[in-house]
């Protein structure tokens, strides 16, 4: 069971991969999947090494990313996590 | 949903964004630099109170992104605009928002007396070392040797002059409360951007008086570079040029 969860919103995404180049555990990929813009939307290829640091969401943007924790690791901050 | 109940979101967008897309190339900072101004906001709850004032350039609409009200100012004369905000409406929260062409060069003068007036608000400039929204021309804050398309050899400081150090220029006036220099090539340098932008606006609210805050921007469009090369490329080059850190704090 992952720590973490992103969640991208396809729509926003615009592929630019500073999510990817950021993210500490190689979640995150540019994918084949293209949104209704054009962009090759970013996904996460190894959804299970998340922690949730938030590190994607802080770099993203666009605003397109979501984060959640666990409740239990939640209260517990990681590196640059939790930030609005 | 069964995430719901065992995970809780700890990542979300800022409430004084609306749902609207942003309008800025792949990569570009100007949206990260959006979602932090917008997430002072809501840390400040000034949300209400709050009018932002957009520039010419590729912000030229940012005041639509906003949940508050907005205003969009002839190019370089947004801090002419807030000091007009501020002295009228003294409760508001004036923000301007401007890019290195419209601050430095078409609006230096508005940018300069109305810090040396300490008029109560807050400026956000954007140094991304371009002119974005035209195609990449030599900006006042053009790094020597950089290309651009004004300047195809690269900016020859003999002729077309030095890079302008904004903060470094304000910095040197009596009346600002806060002049800073921030940079968000990483997570680390995003966070001590976003509490920058905060004081910054907390000081307005504390009517302590002019702040303004320079964020090293990146333009991968303009620059043609991947975002996170950019990213490298400020780190390595751009902080080099335009050091990183407070230069007045008379909070």
């Amino acid at each position: 069971m992952p720590k973490g969860k992103v969640v991208v919103d396809r729509e926003r995404c615009k592929g630019c991969g500073l999510c990817v180049a950021v993210c500490p555990f190689g979640v995150l990929d540019l994918s084949k999947d293209y949104n209704s813009s054009g962009y090759a939307v970013v996904t996460a290829v190894h959804p299970e090494a998340c922690t949730g640091c938030a590190l994607c969401a802080q770099t993203c943007p666009d605003v397109a990313i979501e984060v959640y924790r666990e409740k239990a690791a939640a209260g517990t901050p990681t590196r640059g996590a939790g930030r609005p | 949903m069964p995430e719901a109940e065992t995970m809780v979101k700890v990542f979300a967008r800022p409430t004084s964004l609306n749902e609207k897309h942003f309008t800025y190339c792949p990569g570009c900072d100007h949206g990260l630099i959006t979602r932090l101004v917008a997430g002072a906001i809501d840390k400040l709850g000034v949300q209400e109170r709050t009018v932002f004032i957009a520039p010419v350039g590729c912000a030229v609409f940012a005041y639509e992104w906003f949940r508050c009200d907005g205003i969009q100012a002839s190019h370089g004369r947004a801090a002419a605009v807030a000091t007009g905000l501020k002295r009228a409406n003294p409760d508001l929260v004036v923000i301007s928002y401007q890019g290195d062409g419209d601050l430095a060069a078409i609006g230096t003068a508005e940018t300069i007396h109305a810090a040396n007036r300490g008029e109560a608000i807050t400026v956000i400039f954007v140094n991304n070392q371009i002119y974005g929204m035209t195609g990449g021309q030599m900006a006042p804050t053009t790094l020597p040797g950089q290309r651009a398309t004004s300047c195809p050899e690269g900016r020859d400081v003999a002729t077309m002059g030095h890079p302008l150090p904004v903060a470094e220029m304000i910095a040197t006036l009596a009346a600002p409360a806060y002049v800073t220099r921030q940079s968000l090539h990483d997570p680390r340098h995003v966070a001590q951007a976003a509490k920058a932008i905060e004081k910054a606006l907390r000081y307005q609210v504390e009517g302590k008086g002019y702040s303004l805050v320079e964020i090293l921007a990146t333009c991968p469009t303009g620059w043609r570079m991947p975002p996170a090369v950019a990213h490298q490329h400020v780190a390595d080059v751009v902080t080099g040029a335009f050091p990183l850190g407070d230069l007045v704090d008379r909070g």
